[in-house]
């Protein structure tokens, strides 16, 4: 068969329109496979809002957990998260910050503990929430003897999203010019002058940016703190870091795991509230980003 | 007296150190972790044979008889590692091409992060809506499926982890140089053969990576098994029964008063530790993957 006689011709014409082809179906099913997430979130988001919304109000916000559905209120799950999230960023950031000064301003990045430090960082990354539950029960319940507090709690969370508060602290100081810092040796500063008053100013919206992103994911988590002895039905409110707690996503969980149906709405009552939250700190997050990020050139 | 440079330095130094101090914290957590779940599962073996704990098919820790054989525990965790890898895979492998070779820039600036939203939700969330909403679809469609079951748990969290692979591959297929699509595109090949003959393979080791690291995801997912998955550490594979997983068994442990230094406050460590180590070996597995396949495009 010759290649410009016809029979070749309409071979080619015909595999052309057969490639052409499947490229459109695999497009529609590429575009399919990302529409399936999407449409996942609407249902989910819709289902949750639909359950959810009758029984949000004002009682609902304020009162306590209670044994009937209708009088079932969030508070002491609020604030048992507020404590939680507050003392966990005290906790978290100092340490997280620190670590990412060292590996970026300070560590010889050719010692073998600097490697140490990024190996393990990134191992840390990987392992389960829960099983950072259980380092929170042997040392901080009972080996420190903090018991089932919100302090064991806060500390758990914090050693959680180390890694990540670390990761980004250290993105966002790895995007500082080193111009900047070259002019601020040239003008006499110290190493700690420099990192203080130029490269930790310029770095904070990224810094922060990331640490409000591991402080949702904080707010959601469940599973460390039911571990640590996180309580679903707590009557009353917590006085001190001491005391024992409840959160958001336990309380959830407790109505949740309940076999009355009407607790389900009230489950998802909590839903609505916890989402709101996390959503307010992630608009914080993209307005600091936006409002903050600019680039010297 | 000590001159201002000779009390700067000092300063300088403190700081340092001070510095490598916060530093170390992360390291000491990793070495927590380490003595938490193996001080008590060592412990534990003293009182359950470790061949018992292998190879027993029975798993009753806190019934009369006790049973300690480990094995329904870990059939329930791998059938939600496959379950949810059969849904999150595909979707998330789809996704990815779909954003990185398919999706105008626009497009791409709207759903990517509409997908990243579904990372951030968190997992109680999903539980809610597995055990609400995919169970009774499911035991619509199967009038078999119990209650609690595999099958609701392992789509819950394969639509979870989708971000997780989405968004990996797609890193990987970005790293593909440009001039190997233009060179593909200039000798004919349509979108489909440039994802397929060249970028994906190209971006494979990446790729796969992002598989492991998302079975591993799932395995370690907790809340939404605790919800949706049930509390009956029996061996079946028929994803329409109720199981438990590891991370199941953990929280449900948890939940109860245990009693310090009782079998049962152990059992939860030698789970624990067997979780942290399948977990840990994948990690490795999937940096090892890349470490091994990088190729360098000058």
């Amino acid at each position: 068969m010759k290649l410009d006689s016809i029979e070749a011709r309409r071979y080619i014409a015909r595999k052309l329109k057969q490639r052409k082809a499947l490229d459109k179906i695999f497009h529609g099913i590429v575009f399919l496979a990302t529409m399936v997430g999407v449409v996942f979130l609407a249902v989910l988001l819709t289902k949750i809002l639909r359950d959810g919304l009758g029984n949000l109000n004002w009682n609902f916000l304020t009162s306590f957990p209670s044994r009937f559905p209708s009088k079932a209120g969030i508070l002491t799950a609020l604030v048992g998260s507020v404590w939680i999230i507050s003392l966990t960023i005290l906790i978290a950031l100092p340490i997280g910050v620190g670590t990412a000064i060292y590996l970026e301003e300070y560590a010889n990045k050719r010692s073998k503990f600097y490697n140490l430090l990024v190996v393990n960082i990134a191992n840390l990354a990987g392992v389960p929430a829960i099983v950072y539950g259980m380092l929170g029960l042997m040392v901080f319940v009972r080996l420190l003897q903090f018991g089932n507090s919100i302090l064991s709690g806060a500390f758990t969370l914090s050693l959680l999203i180390l890694p990540v508060i670390i990761v980004a602290s250290q993105e966002a100081i790895k995007a500082v010019p080193s111009s900047l810092r070259e002019a601020s040796f040239a003008l006499g500063a110290s190493k700690w002058q420099t990192v203080g008053r130029v490269v930790l100013p310029y770095a904070i919206p990224g810094i922060l940016t990331g640490a409000i992103l591991a402080i949702s994911r904080a707010m959601g988590e469940a599973a460390p703190l039911i571990m640590v002895g996180g309580a679903g039905y707590v009557g009353f409110l917590p006085d001190s870091p001491m005391d024992v707690f409840s959160a958001l996503p336990l309380q959830i969980y407790n109505w949740t795991s309940r076999p009355q149906t009407e607790f389900q709405n009230v489950a998802a009552a909590g839903i609505i509230v916890l989402l709101a939250l996390l959503l307010t700190l992630n608009a914080i997050a993209v307005f600091i980003r936006n409002k903050y990020s600019y680039r010297m050139d | 007296m000590k001159t201002l440079k000779q009390r700067r330095k000092r300063n300088e130094t403190w700081i340092k150190y001070l510095l490598s101090a916060l530093a170390t914290i992360s390291v000491l957590t990793t070495l927590g972790i380490i003595y938490s779940l193996f001080s008590e599962t060592f412990v534990f073996f003293q009182h359950v044979s470790i061949v018992e704990f292998f190879t027993s098919l029975q798993w009753s820790p806190s019934l009369k008889p006790q049973h300690f054989g480990v094995w329904p525990l870990v059939v329930g965790t791998a059938m939600i590692a496959v379950g949810s890898a059969a849904v999150a895979i595909p979707l998330g492998l789809g996704s990815a091409i779909y954003l990185s070779e398919y999706a105008k820039k626009k497009t791409r600036k709207v759903i990517k992060p509409i997908l990243e939203v579904l990372a951030g939700i968190p997992s109680v969330v999903y539980g809610f809506f597995a055990l609400t909403f995919i169970t009774p679809i499911l035991r619509d469609l199967i009038p078999s499926t119990k209650i609690f079951n595999a099958a609701s748990a392992s789509i819950a969290v394969g639509i979870m982890i989708i971000p997780l692979v989405a968004s990996l591959s797609e890193d990987a297929m970005n790293a593909v140089p440009d001039s190997m699509r233009q060179g593909a595109y200039a000798l004919g090949s349509t979108r489909f053969e440039v994802a397929t003959k060249v970028v994906v393979p190209a971006a494979l080791s990446g790729i796969g990576s992002a598989f492991v690291l998302a079975i591993s995801r799932a395995i370690g997912e907790t809340m939404i098994v605790a919800i949706a998955a049930g509390q009956s550490p029996i061996l079946t594979f028929n994803p329409l029964n109720s199981i438990q997983t590891m991370t199941g068994f953990m929280v449900n442990v948890a939940l109860g008063d245990i009693e310090y230094g009782s079998i049962e406050y152990q059992t939860v460590f030698a789970v624990g530790a067997l979780l942290f180590l399948l977990t840990f070996s994948l990690n490795l597995i999937a940096r090892y993957i890349v470490k091994k396949n990088r190729e360098t495009y000058a």
